[in-house]
């Protein structure tokens, strides 16, 4: 028998097996694929926001050297090539659906945002494509550009499907009773609030290389997507009417999307179309400054903000009115993220019995807006976070205690919200007590006069967070709008030495599923993790999958890899029985063995694959030979992760600068699967909230010319800029899913924006400031400190 | 964007506005501008090479004058296109004030202006400094070489 040396199973901080190649620069990424005969594509784009097409001239550029050919958005409108497609709507409050636009490859007779695709130049080399596109002629009708959004209403309209430039006016929950209880109130704490918009930065930028095979007619593209069916399904089904057989879709290494690759973007989809049209691969990456200018980029919302309180400081009702801008066409999530993303998360951690929102989404001269790194929820914690501390400062109890009297009791789950959601379970007052712990909070106040002894401001802030991640199941997700299934594929392939191939729908572009889902099938199976090879991201190789977005991987993808596995397992089983002689009622399985009850005799799982590819002793008249198993996982509900984030500021007056002293992050995850990888994406996404907060701000200004292009105006957390995080855990597990495992993912960039603000407005407290907008950059801190001391003078 | 500054020129208004209407002159004066032809009475042609930030970039465009008032200013409009690397458009009021001597000349100007494309993108929060680093070389080689002219 063999003896199992080391399993690395499920809870082992087991190193990621990926990083190898990635930190040796090994990875293989979209752009460092070649195809002989290849060209490239280079897209001529707007430098206006908002104008009529009088013409276009591409004669110069047709001829210069190297072109193989220039094509606008007419060569697209004649070969009926349709655009991307809304995958979620939303009903609005006047009974219509939210108004859809067309989008087409091309711009066809207007360009509506700066950076939108004109023409395409195809050349042997990027230098041909784009000296050939400074020779194509364009004019312009311009046209007033609508930038705020906020007033986007009264702007000149963008499209005409869309009047008033508002694709949808949504609502939820019962509008009558939370004004009852608004106007009955002992406290109404009102806040305006608004969600900065950011630009999302994956370390890759969007690339694509397609190929046409004219022999058998079919296309394949490798892309930079977090979700190569989805895209095979859109670019076949939507675009350009080909069966889906005739598209292999290849998303191979991609450095990084958080949301910004779920889409299908205009440019890939143009070069799956030129590479026919010219019989050559072609192919396009991104510059920077093309990421910044045509990324969907996030967030940027307004929202006033009522909550009404009892007297004794209960909350009784809640209304969030919002403002959101989704830019110039409707991407493909951009409905669901303000709306269902964001309204069904308002009642947070806490008991709420009266809920309303209504939600404005917005059509601007800015390029689209949709799901970043959390989509929706983190403006909801934003909102309801900052609320929550301004009511307690206002009602002078202590921001903890505040929130402590407002959870929902760990007696009352299952909890059905005012806002249709319905947590399965969870646990609030254990994370907040220990991310109390963790940040000494009750010693606060010496270090606060501690820190004033230097002349500095300190602060302490926190927030408490809901997150709804692995969207399900299938039919609400249909009955909420949403145009795809939720569900996760899985194919586990057990190979006859009794290695094992698992193939996932899922993508992993930074996750580390390479590692988490070989250690469930390898702690399942009782074998060592490095017999196990995960397999993603083409579809040619893995079943029809939803891939990886809102921290869905684990909990459906990694569910529907433990499905499988308990199929290959029951059919192990049967084979043991076999040829262990006995009934397979007495079979028991523990690690990697197959044994029979109360006695000695065992198969170890390698002998039991070898006898499935080689059965000549095998009950073949009633089991299939072989071992392989699909999995076809749609959960019953979402999962909801929680925590406490604690942020600890130091202000220095002089400067401005607001320094991340201290951080406790207290998160309930349900189990972990790997407990390194998920502090590396609670690092992850402390840090994007803390760019949030601090630093990011993507700037148009009153022309629509995106200001903010390059990482010189752009500005991005470093290391320097965050501290070192203290990471803890509570544990509810999961209970609608094997693994007991929830999301972890979009936590961190969820729960540290307000966390942060909190802290900042605390630590100005003794000023007098009360609010403070994103991102608090060192020259707006500076200024609130300037203010608040020539007001102090008068 | 505006921009507004002014000069001091140790000259008379008369001869500060024959220099600024002289074509000749004024390209002297502009290092970095590489073609600049009347085409009529309140008309130019122009082609300028500009370095702003990261960018090095010829402009060429039109240059109308309005608002022509003797030896008191003028209204420059203009507008050039700079291939990839974007375009602007603006307009610049020209003023200038004689001091009652009549021994030097304040000229001021004001500026707005609207850059489009790459320019606006990675170069925007340079062209305020940019702008006035390219004023103060004309106005200095603009003096210098009417002091030069006076000297032969």
């Amino acid at each position: 028998m063999n003896e199992v040396t080391k399993i690395d199973g499920i809870g082992s901080s087991v190193r990621r097996t990926e990083d190898k190649k990635f930190l040796t620069g090994k990875g293989r990424y979209t752009d460092d694929i070649n195809r002989p005969g290849q060209v490239q594509a280079y897209f001529l784009r707007s430098d206006v926001a908002h104008a009529e097409i009088k013409s276009i001239d591409t004669k110069a550029a047709q001829s210069a050297p190297g072109v193989v050919g220039v094509f606008t958005g007419s060569d697209i409108a004649a070969d009926k090539v349709g655009g991307p497609i809304c995958g979620w709507v939303v009903p609005c409050r006047d009974g219509s659906s939210t108004k859809e636009p067309p989008h087409p490859l091309l711009a066809q007779g207007k360009v509506r945002f700066v950076g939108d695709a004109v023409a395409v130049v195809v050349a042997e080399t990027m230098e041909q494509a784009k000296s050939a596109a400074e020779l194509i002629d364009v004019d312009y009708n311009e046209l007033t550009p609508v930038v705020d959004f906020v007033n986007a209403e009264k702007g000149t309209q963008i499209h005409e499907e869309v009047p008033n430039n508002c694709y949808f006016d949504w609502e939820l929950g019962d509008e009558s009773a939370t004004n009852k209880a608004i106007e009955s109130a002992a406290k109404v704490v009102k806040l305006s609030v608004r969600n900065n918009r950011l630009v999302p930065n994956a370390m890759e930028p969007r690339s694509a290389l397609a190929e046409y095979d004219s022999l058998d007619e079919s296309y394949t593209l490798y892309t930079t997507s977090q979700n190569p069916h989805l895209t095979r399904l859109v670019l076949a089904a939507f675009m350009f009417a080909i069966p889906e057989s005739k598209l292999r879709v290849i998303a191979p290494d991609v450095g990084g999307g958080f949301g910004s690759k779920i889409y299908v973007y205009i440019e890939e989809a143009v070069c799956v179309w030129a590479s026919k049209k010219i019989g050559r691969p072609v192919k396009w990456t991104a510059d920077r400054t093309q990421a910044f200018l045509t990324d969907c980029h996030g967030r940027d919302h307004v929202n006033d903000v009522q909550l009404a309180l009892d007297e004794k400081n209960k909350i009784i009702g809640l209304r969030v009115d919002t403002v959101c801008n989704l830019g110039a066409y409707l991407s493909a999530f951009s409905v669901v993220v303000p709306t269902i993303l964001h309204g069904t998360l308002l009642s947070g951690q806490y008991d709420i019995p009266a809920i309303y929102t209504n939600v404005k989404g917005m059509a601007t001269n800015t390029v689209n807006v949709d799901a970043y790194r959390g989509a929706g929820r983190p403006e909801a914690t934003y909102l309801l976070e900052r609320t929550m501390e301004t009511a307690a400062k206002e009602v002078g109890m202590d921001p903890a205690e505040f929130r402590r009297i407002n959870f929902i009791p760990k007696d009352a789950f299952p909890y059905q919200t005012q806002v249709a959601l319905q947590y399965d379970i969870g646990d609030y007052e254990p994370h907040l007590d220990k991310a109390m712990e963790m940040i000494d909070y009750s010693n606060f106040e010496k270090r606060r006069a501690e820190a004033a002894k230097r002349g500095m401001y300190r602060g302490i802030g926190m927030s408490s967070y809901i997150e709804a991640c692995g969207l399900a199941p299938s039919a609400v997700v249909g009955a909420l709008g949403g145009r795809v299934g939720q569900w996760e594929s899985a194919s586990v392939r057990v190979n006859p030495t009794g290695t094992i191939s698992v193939f996932t729908g899922s993508h992993s572009h930074g996750q580390g599923h390479a590692t988490t889902f070989a250690q469930i099938v390898a702690d399942k199976l009782g074998i060592p993790m490095e017999n196990v090879e995960v397999i993603h991201g083409d579809t040619d190789k893995t079943p029809f999958g939803m891939g990886s977005y809102g921290s869905r991987s684990l909990a459906s993808g990694g569910s529907a890899i433990s499905k499988a596995v308990d199929k290959i397992i029951n059919k192990s089983k049967k084979i043991a029985a076999h040829l262990l002689e006995a009934s397979e009622d007495d079979i028991d399985f523990k690690d990697g063995k197959f044994v029979v009850g109360g006695t000695d005799k065992e198969k170890a799982f390698s002998e039991i694959a070898l006898a499935a590819y080689v059965p000549h002793n095998y009950p073949l008249e009633t089991l299939e030979p072989g071992l392989e198993e699909n999995a076809f996982y749609d959960p019953t509900n979402f999962v909801f992760p929680s925590g406490t984030h604690i942020a600890e500021v130091e202000i220095d007056p002089a400067t401005g600068v607001v320094e991340v002293v201290d951080w406790a992050a207290c998160d309930d995850f349900g189990n972990l699967v790997n407990p390194m990888i998920v502090e590396g994406q609670v690092h992850g996404g402390i840090a994007q909230g803390i760019g949030q907060a601090l630093l990011e701000d993507a700037h148009y200004d009153e022309n629509g010319q995106l200001l903010t292009a390059s990482y010189m105006d752009y500005c991005m957390p470093r290391a320097d800029d965050l501290p070192s995080f203290k990471v803890g855990y509570t544990n509810t597990p999961c209970t609608h899913n094997d693994l007991g495992v929830k999301g972890c993912g979009e936590a961190g960039a969820i729960a540290s924006p307000p966390a942060l603000i909190n802290a900042v407005i605390d630590a100005l407290s003794p000023l007098g400031v009360t609010d403070m907008s994103m991102p608090a950059t060192s020259q707006k801190v500076w200024k609130a400190i300037q203010e608040s001391q020539s007001v102090a003078a008068e | 964007m505006e921009i507004k500054d002014s000069y001091e020129l140790p000259l008379p208004k008369e001869r500060v506005w024959a220099a600024l209407n002289d074509e000749e002159f004024l390209k002297k004066s502009i290092p970095w501008c590489e073609k600049l032809e009347r085409r009529s009475e309140t008309e130019l042609a122009a082609e300028v090479k500009l370095k702003i930030g990261p960018m090095s970039t010829r402009f060429t465009g039109n240059i109308i004058l309005s608002d022509i008032d003797p030896p008191n200013g003028y209204t420059i409009t203009g507008s050039g296109k700079g291939g990839i690397a974007g375009a602007a458009s603006g307009s610049a009021k020209v003023k200038l004030v004689e001091a009652k001597d009549t021994s030097s000349t304040t000229l001021s100007y004001e500026v707005s202006a609207q850059v489009k494309g790459k320019i606006a993108q990675l170069g925007s929060r340079l062209i305020q400094s940019t702008a006035k680093k390219l004023s103060k070389n004309f106005f200095g080689s603009f003096v210098q070489q009417l002091e030069d002219m006076d000297k032969s």
